[in-house]
């Protein structure tokens, strides 16, 4: 079961604080962000990318996005 | 749909767009280094709408119109409109007052510091290092887990209500157009002299408003953002647009002749350095406590953010006060409450920062 990190509604920087922070405690794996604006979708994959995870997938459904980032 | 403008030569574009538009800007006719501040013009509509009656800054900005329909139009041809509310909007309309105040202690908002800064003034170095170390200690409260708590979607007419004011804000400027040598035409002021007096044609102001609100809009151009990646994530994103904005705006300085380097006498600044700095200190901790700088409110507010809208009325009302009671600087210096109205300001930002962190 992946890790979920739900920072919808939440302001910036705190989605991509939020996902930096499960990316460093987990180390590698999968986590799913949730978010609900598209900078914040953009600014949490930069960041992933940033960190050598990988954006799987992005899915959206009625306004919120679900992104599936990963490292092996 | 992939969106160019969020790339890093994206932003860059955005940068050296704004960077060329705004020195034309002033040399259109708006103030000098003030081809688009977004506190200077929204502490002007404050004036023009009569909140504060100083009567050299009263002037219905064309700018900022444009800067929230702009994004309000982008937002909607790109499906980026997202009506949102809830995230604590009482403390952001205050974090917007005290923006506004330590941003009129400087004389500018980060966008000017960086226009000040690209026309030789160099008071805006300590204007741009008090504005980092505000940004600086916002991080410090972001990495203690600071939040302002989450919004929810909201009805689109949430989201519409700040473009509407702003459409109603257009509408004023064509019905109560300026008259000749006359304070007042109708409902609206106008300044007879003074930076007030100093703008840009309409339509030029208004043109520039809206492509500067669509293209930032896109790109989520930020002028606190770009100081608060690097601090917080060693991320230069951001950063490029703004050093493209300072790099354009000086090079189109020079080719006008609008470039003249010192600390005294530069157009609408004082040279009290400790002000100059402390004054953006104040500003830069409360726009990274609420997530973006003034001109990034006004892009966010007009995709239908209704916390960023709060935000900005905090700042037109702060101005309101700032003017009022004496806490704005002139030329001439600190104004009587400055000092005051800064501790305040400070005192407030630091107890949100401590006072609003998520359960561990």
């Amino acid at each position: 079961m992946a890790e979920t990190v739900d920072a919808r509604g939440l302001s910036c920087p705190q989605p991509v604080l939020d996902a930096l922070a499960a990316m460093k405690r987990l180390g590698s794996g999968t986590i799913e962000v949730l978010v609900d604006t598209e900078a914040s979708k953009e600014n949490v994959s930069r960041a992933a990318a940033g960190s050598g995870w990988r954006v799987e997938n992005v899915a959206e459904n009625s306004g919120e996005y679900r992104l599936t980032i990963s490292k092996s | 749909m992939k969106n160019s403008l969020a790339t890093r030569w994206g932003i860059i574009g955005v940068g050296l767009a704004i960077g060329v538009l705004a020195p034309l800007l002033q040399f259109w006719g708006n103030p000098g280094n003030m081809g688009v501040c977004v506190a200077c013009f929204e502490r002007d509509i404050a004036g023009a709408v009569g909140l504060h009656r100083a009567d050299v800054v009263q002037y219905m900005r064309p700018e900022i119109i444009g800067f929230v329909l702009g994004s309000l139009l982008a937002a909607l041809a790109a499906k980026d409109f997202r009506p949102r509310a809830g995230s604590a909007p009482i403390v952001r309309f205050l974090l917007g007052a005290f923006a506004m105040i330590g941003a009129l202690i400087f004389l500018g908002c980060p966008w000017r510091a960086l226009l000040r800064l690209a026309g030789g003034d160099l008071n805006a170095v300590l204007g741009l290092a008090g504005l980092i170390g505000g940004i600086w200690i916002g991080t410090l409260f972001l990495r203690g887990g600071f939040t302002l708590g989450r919004s929810q979607q909201a009805p689109a007419a949430v989201g519409l209500i700040l473009p509407l004011v702003m459409a109603f804000f257009l509408a004023l400027l064509f019905i109560f157009p300026a008259q000749e040598g006359q304070p007042v035409s109708g409902v609206l002021f106008y300044s007879l002299k003074g930076p007030g007096a100093q703008h840009a044609p309409l339509v030029l102001a208004l043109g520039a408003g809206l492509i500067i609100g669509g293209l930032a809009q896109r790109s989520r151009f930020c002028t606190m953002g770009a100081f608060r990646d690097l601090l917080l994530f060693r991320q230069t994103h951001l950063l490029g647009g703004v050093l493209a904005l300072l790099v354009a705006a000086l090079v189109v300085n020079l080719a006008l002749g609008q470039f003249r380097l010192g600390f005294e006498g530069q157009p609408v600044a004082h040279a009290l350095h400790f002000w100059n700095f402390a004054g953006m200190v104040l500003a830069g901790l409360a726009f990274a406590l609420a997530g973006g700088c003034p001109g990034r409110q006004l892009f966010m507010a007009g995709e239908g953010d209704g916390d960023s809208a709060v935000f900005v009325l905090g700042m037109i009302v702060g101005a309101a006060f700032a003017h009022n009671f004496g806490l704005a600087s002139s030329p001439k210096g600190l104004g009587p409450h400055g000092l005051e109205a800064w501790l305040l300001g400070m005192a407030f930002c630091l107890f949100i920062g401590l006072a609003m962190r998520k359960k561990a």
